[in-house]
């Protein structure tokens, strides 16, 4: 293999990583959604949206960096989460229909109605948030006189795959020590049970709902220094979401961080050997192809091996 | 009442056309948005024997909807023959994708089947925006000769798709198949231990749903004379809206495809010309689903009785 | 007499649990084979083994001398053995007719035929006078009855009874035993978990214990009462 080759095998891996970093968190947000609720949210890329657009408004008024819009964004998407938990889609799980699947349809129309209401307020024009630090980058030559190949780390990039990983290090402490994190657990694991137990399951799901729009709420503020930003450009995550969380298995915190990394790293590895316009593709099949021969994504491979199968 | 209801609705559909001779009225129009109604109940018929009968709830249907379209546009770009035979080649072409595709999708249940036809859906949206030798990629299909202006031709063709689909779906449901159908709608594992070969009867329903979602494909090729992977093999504007369709009008019954095709389609014209509210009409349709969803999940024919009820509340007895 | 079901030396194993080790035995054309035991022997798990829902992990299932196990259980349901599920599983919004429709198409062709077959089935059932009503809205003794109307639709050689009496008031109860014993008497081979003891003890021919996924013992109901392994198992469970 050739220097110049063993170069952009590397670059490629290295954008695979910082990117799967960034869609661990999108997929965390929503596995934790569907283990404690059992419901799918396709209105869980909406919501990234809808923080993208909190931050967005910061940064063009008052200058606010996208990374500190975190601290506002992701409150806020929480109580919307709350919201639409608490009026929206717990009064339909209450209700008796043919479908079982109406929740689904549900988060659909939630979806709409928040993409919809961006294009009203903001246009459908491309955004971007032109911060100063956008083009700048940690080259491997800088540090390495004479490297053989050149690497190079994206500044934002990078932020954003640190944030990602402090946030999801929070998660995990919030999830393993704390009362309602266990409860949170409880509640994903066996419902009845947990309700056994005296927990709350009703605030439990309220308060998950919550806590995986703040999520990708937070996502949508790492991601807007580098990418576009248009009302539409919810539905592409959602279903990067669900392809991460099926990937790694669902309801599986561990799972989805692994997921997010795999994703990444494939798409990475598809836009460069195989051409830009076929990573999408790449996605599904991949997605289907778990969802057929190993549905319950890489958790449950790692369970067999530790159950010894 | 129920018997003579369908050729009554039929006869005066088939004499709608004679709108075209009251003076002042601009019947092109007229007769361009009761096709869309039409064809859409046509695919929301389609979805309705699939998802609301027997229960797989497709998020995808816009995968069969652009496989009939893109069907009938190769066969006029690639082997110069009418659009129109697209039609007929509808059956063995989206027939046979329905096969493969069931074959890899309907062993999961529920929303894991509803995921999956998504990605169906954008699989081939993608593969028809990049295979450009062949569908001609993002620039889609165009058909330079138009076979009528006049629209009544268009019309009564897709009259007679809408009429035989309703025939067709009656006689289904009301055999042994709608038994079967429904029997794994409401208990798979029931259905199994009662004898039910339930993967050969879900695959024969995508099946037959997916050739009614082709022929509206096939039709709208021929009407609109221009397709592209963005418009055909849609997630909103076709997949959900066959849902929404289905929804409003009322899941597994007869009329709800019509009456939500009704719905939908001039609920969208109307939004359209109110010059303020215009650009919102997926908040509009977001709200109503919201709405439906939540006070009446069999949708307005479904839940008729709960409607009037709901009626009656808002006047002073 | 040959036998019409062998279970053969059948584990099955979920993981690292074993919820069924070595079970073997076989039931004879027209007898009733009750199978107790007390709650997690892996009464229900033989059911879904003989059924067809899941794959014995090692041994086999015969029925009239064919290997069924890992056949679908549509297609054991074909040559002639149904079940009944222990939560019953109406087709809920059907009627109870159609409930019993859906289930007869299996042997007939025409609906006409099949409405014909469902309506003796129902009266049988003493579920003719409900035969509009929307299964979901049946009470539960109804919904048991039902679920063995809709087994017997199939034509079975061998039905499978899951606690169709578990639940019952007294009245119901002695419904469904009459019920019950009608179909042997229609020369059904029948195999039934219950744990009303009375019930078990006065319909079936001969008795399988089972506990912890093991045969404990096999008998006329005569021998089993006065086996003090069987009354071991029971007594030291703290149960009935």
């Amino acid at each position: 293999m050739t220097a110049a080759k063993i170069e952009v095998l590397l670059q490629t891996l290295i954008s695979g990583l910082l990117l799967g970093g960034l869609y661990a968190l999108i997929g965390l947000g929503m596995t934790i959604i569907m283990g404690v609720m059992k419901i799918i949210n396709l209105a869980h890329g909406e919501l990234m949206m809808v923080g993208m657009y909190v931050a967005y408004v910061l940064f063009s008024w008052a200058h606010i960096d996208p990374y500190l819009s975190i601290l506002v964004a992701a409150p806020l998407l929480f109580v919307l989460g709350v919201g639409l938990q608490k009026y929206l889609i717990n009064p339909v799980m209450k209700v008796d229909a043919i479908l079982p699947e109406n929740q689904v349809i549900l988060t659909v129309g939630i979806g709409m109605v928040l993409a919809n209401l961006a294009t009203l307020i903001f246009k459908s024009d491309y955004r971007t948030t032109p911060v100063e630090y956008a083009t700048k980058a940690w080259y491997l030559s800088d540090y390495w006189r004479g490297a053989p190949i050149e690497l190079s780390l994206s500044f934002p990039w990078t932020v954003s795959f640190l944030f990602a990983v402090a946030i999801t290090t929070g998660l995990w402490f919030f999830l393993s020590r704390t009362d309602t994190g266990k409860s949170i657990r409880a509640t994903a694991q066996d419902k009845d049970a947990a309700l056994l137990m005296g927990v709350n399951v009703e605030r439990m799901r309220v308060v998950t709902f919550g806590l995986g729009s703040a999520l990708v709420g937070a996502a949508g503020c790492l991601f807007l220094p580098i990418y576009y930003l248009y009302p539409d450009v919810g539905g592409q995550f959602t279903l990067t979401g669900f392809v991460i969380t099926i990937l790694g298995g669902l309801g599986s915190t561990f799972g989805a961080i692994l997921g997010g990394l795999i994703l990444g790293v494939f798409e990475s590895l598809t836009a460069t050997y195989v051409g830009m316009g076929w990573a999408p593709v790449g996605r599904f099949v991949i997605f289907v192809a778990v969802l057929v021969f190993v549905p319950g994504g890489v958790a449950s491979l790692l369970k067999r091996r530790k159950l010894g199968k | 009442m129920n018997k003579r209801l369908p050729p009554l609705v039929l006869a005066l559909l088939a004499a709608v056309p004679a709108i075209s001779l009251v003076p002042g009225v601009n019947a092109n129009y007229w007769l361009h948005n009761l096709i869309l109604v039409v064809m859409w109940s046509v695919i929301g018929m389609s979805w309705n024997l699939l998802s609301g009968y027997c229960g797989q709830v497709s998020f995808g249907h816009a995968a069969f909807f652009g496989l009939g379209a893109y069907t009938a546009g190769l066969l006029y770009v690639k082997l110069g023959l009418s659009a129109w035979w697209g039609i007929a080649a509808t059956v063995p072409v989206v027939g046979a994708a329905a096969l493969v595709i069931g074959f890899v999708c309907l062993r999961l249940r529920g929303p894991f089947f509803a995921l999956a036809t998504i990605a169906v859906g954008v699989i081939l949206r993608v593969v028809a925006e990049n295979l450009t030798g062949f569908t001609g990629g993002d620039l889609g299909i165009m058909i330079r000769e138009r076979t009528w202006v006049e629209k009544t031709w268009y019309y009564y063709i897709i009259l007679a798709i809408a009429a035989g689909t309703f025939w067709f779906v009656e006689r289904v449901v009301a055999s042994r198949l709608g038994y079967y159908f429904v029997a794994i709608r409401e208990d798979q594992d029931a259905a199994e231990s009662l004898g039910i070969n339930t993967t050969l009867y879900k695959t024969i329903a995508l099946v037959l749903s997916a050739v009614i979602a082709g022929f509206a494909g096939a039709f709208y090729m021929n009407y609109m004379g221009y397709i592209d992977p963005k418009v055909v093999f849609a997630l909103h504007d076709i997949s959900i809206m066959a849902i929404m369709v289905v929804i409003v009008g009322g899941v597994a019954t007869r009329w709800g495809p019509v009456v939500g095709a009704v719905i939908m389609i001039l609920l969208a014209e109307l939004i359209r010309t109110i010059p303020k509210i215009g650009a919102a009409h997926h908040t509009v349709f977001g709200v109503l689903l919201i709405v439906v969803i939540i006070f009446l999940p069999n949708g307005i024919v479904g839940d008729m009785a709960k409607l009037r009820r709901l009626l009656r509340i808002g006047r002073p007895s | 007499m040959s036998a019409l079901l062998e279970v053969k030396g059948v584990s099955r194993f979920f993981g690292g649990l074993a919820a069924l080790t070595d079970v073997s035995f076989s039931i004879a054309k027209g007898e009733v084979l009750g199978l107790i035991g007390p709650n997690g022997a892996g009464k229900t798990t033989m059911f879904n083994v003989v059924n067809g829902f899941y794959v014995p992990s090692k041994g086999d299932v015969l029925f009239k001398g064919e290997r069924i196990s890992g056949l679908k259980p549509h297609q054991i349901c074909q040559r002639g053995l149904a079940r009944t599920f222990q939560v019953v599983k109406p087709l809920q919004r059907m009627s109870t007719l159609d409930n019993v429709v859906a289930s007869a198409f299996l042997r007939v062709k025409s609906k006409a035929e099949a409405v014909a077959k469902a309506e003796e089935i129902l009266k049988f059932t003493n579920l003719w006078e409900d035969r509009a009503v929307i299964s979901k809205s049946l009470p539960l003794g109804k919904r048991k009855r039902l679920e063995i109307a809709r087994a017997l639709a199939t034509d079975p050689e061998l039905l499978l009874l899951d606690e169709a009496c578990a639940g019952l008031n007294p009245s119901e109860l002695d419904e469904s035993v009459a019920i019950i014993r009608g179909i042997k008497g229609r020369g059904i081979t029948i195999m039934i978990i219950e744990h009303h003891m009375k019930v078990i003890m006065s319909i079936s021919d001969r008795i399988v214990v089972l506990t912890y996924g093991q045969k404990l013992a096999e008998g006329t109901p005569e021998q089993i009462a006065h086996n003090p392994e069987v009354i071991k198992a029971y007594l030291g469970e703290g149960d009935e």
